[in-house]
């Protein structure tokens, strides 16, 4: 649906999107993720045609961007960096006029007014009345956002920061949503820097940071077991004398056991009448994987990291990033991540 | 998108207020004139005020002359400053975009608005101060031509009311026309910023510079091709007969000016980041 090749958009000296190869695929959750600053909005810009790319090529559904950008985009939905509105009219007033303005929002008034409803509804704001948007709170304006992007039924959903604004409860309704629109084939490519949403809606990942795709991968991939099961049991100690070392850590009646097979480690326990109130196999956690594969975002500014860094890329190039890529995949660091998770 | 720009302006509360004000001005001086009945000595004032006590319907020529230096510049530049940097600010152009409306398109659907706008306010402003005129003054014939039907044009001669109307009605294009010129650089400027009101006093300072240098005979070299140098030249409607050079020239100018304003913004519309 998205492929881009060798994409970078640089603004003057500053390279906001270097070299990145996306490949979204039909059908895909694809959630992209990184520190504020890495590029990901600009990619996304660039994407819909709204930013033109200083390097590279874009095709989204098949066809080159931005040269067919007009035809891509009468089968794309998007919300980019917050949603947008005359403020003085309200939200009704807001689709209906959005509708009129682009290809396909012709036709007999009845069928105007109909899409309009079904979008509203669709995100729940079928009751609004006749007030003005400027008056709506964040979430509203998030909701009305979502309505306009949906208006057209899109093959494809481009979402920069979805649920920015919205309570738990809007959150969770959101997520349904995306959700269904995927079972009904809406691919959804979806921008965000909280891991959570990313990691409960996603199929697929990829991560920014400092302009590079450092990561792509299947959230199933990405979730590798660490090696390692948590046990909780009110027999502590005796499964940590039986055990003998295979104990890596200890939490109250928490336990880290080294191993990879949850069930033979059951029925060790059980052999022995120890009793079990918990057991399961320790997985690497988005935030690991992300945190592994990405510096402190650009608006933090340590002096001394500053310093470093334009160190490292004088001598080395800039492929200090290609090296983290190598560290996410494999095992080295995944201690460090798994016994903070274990100790929370 | 035409239909959907224009609906827009119709809406905006601020497009009437506007209208409302530049009403105002010429409605608050035929007040004080009709009640006092204290006019300007010939050759004081602004243009056609020394004229209208006797007869009001040259006062749409006069609330013209009234308007033009300062409020409906400012008026025309705020609605086309406001044309695309007003979008961004709001953070529909993104959306526009999206929608898909072409850049090309957008831009005619503004300048169509633009336009509509225009020549809406030059036209409430004749309309309502002849209402006014009439009302205030009456339509007596013009006293240096006493017993006569005819109204004094600038030459001295009579006008008959089929002409007046006529030639009222050539200014309003003629300085609907001229508006245009302050429209379009007002949207040019509002296709390189995101903030409407620095579009707005950009085309403003253009203007002011433009008045400035037109009074000033040093500048004397680059007089003709000043964006204001003409605007006055429709005082020659009111001459009998009409003197044509000025007005011609003009025309000319502000087609222009008109012409390389929106052709800049376009190419610099089609090829800029939308980042707003």
């Amino acid at each position: 649906m998205i492929v881009t090749r060798s994409l970078t958009k640089r603004y003057g000296r500053i390279t906001a999107v270097n070299e990145v190869d996306l490949d979204v695929r039909e059908g895909d959750r694809y959630g992209l993720l990184g520190p504020n600053g890495s590029g990901k909005t600009t990619l996304v810009r660039m994407i819909l045609g709204l930013v033109y790319a200083t390097a590279g090529e874009i095709e989204v559904l098949g066809r080159p961007i931005p040269k067919h950008t007009g035809e891509v985009l009468r089968e794309v939905g998007a919300l980019v960096e917050g949603p947008g509105a005359y403020g003085h009219l309200s939200g009704r007033a807001n689709l209906v006029l959005l509708d009129a303005a682009g290809p396909g929002g012709g036709g007999p008034r009845a069928a105007r007014r109909r899409r309009v409803e079904e979008a509203l509804e669709r995100v729940g704001l079928s009751g609004v009345d006749d007030r003005a948007v400027k008056t709506y709170s964040l979430g509203m304006r998030q909701r009305l956002g979502l309505a306009a992007a949906l208006l057209h039924e899109p093959r494809l959903l481009v979402l920069d920061e979805p649920t920015n604004g919205l309570d738990p409860q809007g959150i969770r309704e959101v997520r349904d949503l995306l959700e269904e629109l995927n079972a009904n084939g809406t691919t959804i490519f979806l921008c965000s820097h909280l891991l959570g949403e990313v990691e409960q809606l996603c199929t697929r990942v990829g991560v920014m940071d400092g302009g590079r795709l450092v990561l792509e991968e299947e959230m199933d991939e990405l979730r590798t077991p660490t090696g390692r099961i948590v046990v909780e049991t009110p027999d502590a100690d005796e499964v940590v004398a039986l055990l003998d070392g295979g104990v890596e850590h200890r939490d109250g009646d928490r336990l880290l056991v080294r191993g990879a097979d949850a069930a033979e480690l059951n029925a060790r326990l059980n052999r022995q009448g120890l009793r079990i109130s918990e057991i399961q196999v320790q997985r690497r956690s988005l935030e690991d994987v992300v945190l592994e594969a990405t510096g402190p975002g650009s608006d933090r500014l340590d002096k001394e990291r500053l310093e470093r860094e334009r160190v490292e890329l004088e001598h080395t190039g800039v492929q200090v990033d290609g090296a983290r890529v190598v560290e996410a995949g494999a095992d080295a660091d995944g201690w460090q991540g798994a016994s903070r998770e274990f100790l929370e | 998108m035409i239909r959907t720009e224009l609906a827009k302006l119709v809406r905006r509360p601020r497009t009437w207020v506007s209208l409302i004000l530049l009403c105002g001005l010429p409605a608050i001086v035929a007040v004080f004139l009709g009640i006092t009945e204290v006019a300007p000595a010939p050759g004081e004032g602004p243009t056609f005020l020394s004229a209208v006590l006797s007869n009001g319907s040259l006062y749409p020529a006069a609330a013209l002359a009234m308007v033009l230096p300062l409020f409906l510049p400012v008026s025309v530049a705020v609605v086309g400053g406001d044309s695309i940097a007003g979008e961004a600010g709001s953070g529909m152009l993104r959306y526009l975009l999206l929608r898909p409306v072409g850049r090309t398109r957008l831009l005619v659907a503004k300048l169509v608005s633009l336009t509509a706008y225009v020549m809406l306010a030059v036209v409430a402003v004749a309309v309502t101060s002849y209402l006014i005129g009439m009302a205030m003054f009456g339509s007596e014939p013009a006293s240096a031509l006493a017993g006569s039907e005819l109204i004094t044009s600038v030459s001295g001669t009579g006008l008959s009311d089929v002409q007046v109307m006529l030639r009222i009605t050539y200014t309003v294009l003629y300085i609907g026309f001229s508006m245009l010129g302050v429209g379009a650089l007002a949207l040019f400027i509002s296709t390189f910023t995101d903030s409407p009101l620095a579009a707005a006093l950009g085309a403003l300072a253009a203007l002011v510079t433009s008045q400035v240098l037109v009074t000033l005979d040093a500048a004397a070299s680059v007089q003709p091709y000043l964006l204001t140098r003409y605007w006055l030249a429709w005082v020659d409607f009111f001459r009998d007969p009409i003197l044509w050079h000025d007005i011609g020239r003009g025309l000319a100018l502000q087609a222009v000016y008109v012409g390389v304003l929106l052709a800049a913004a376009w190419a610099n519309f089609q090829t800029r980041d939308v980042t707003s």
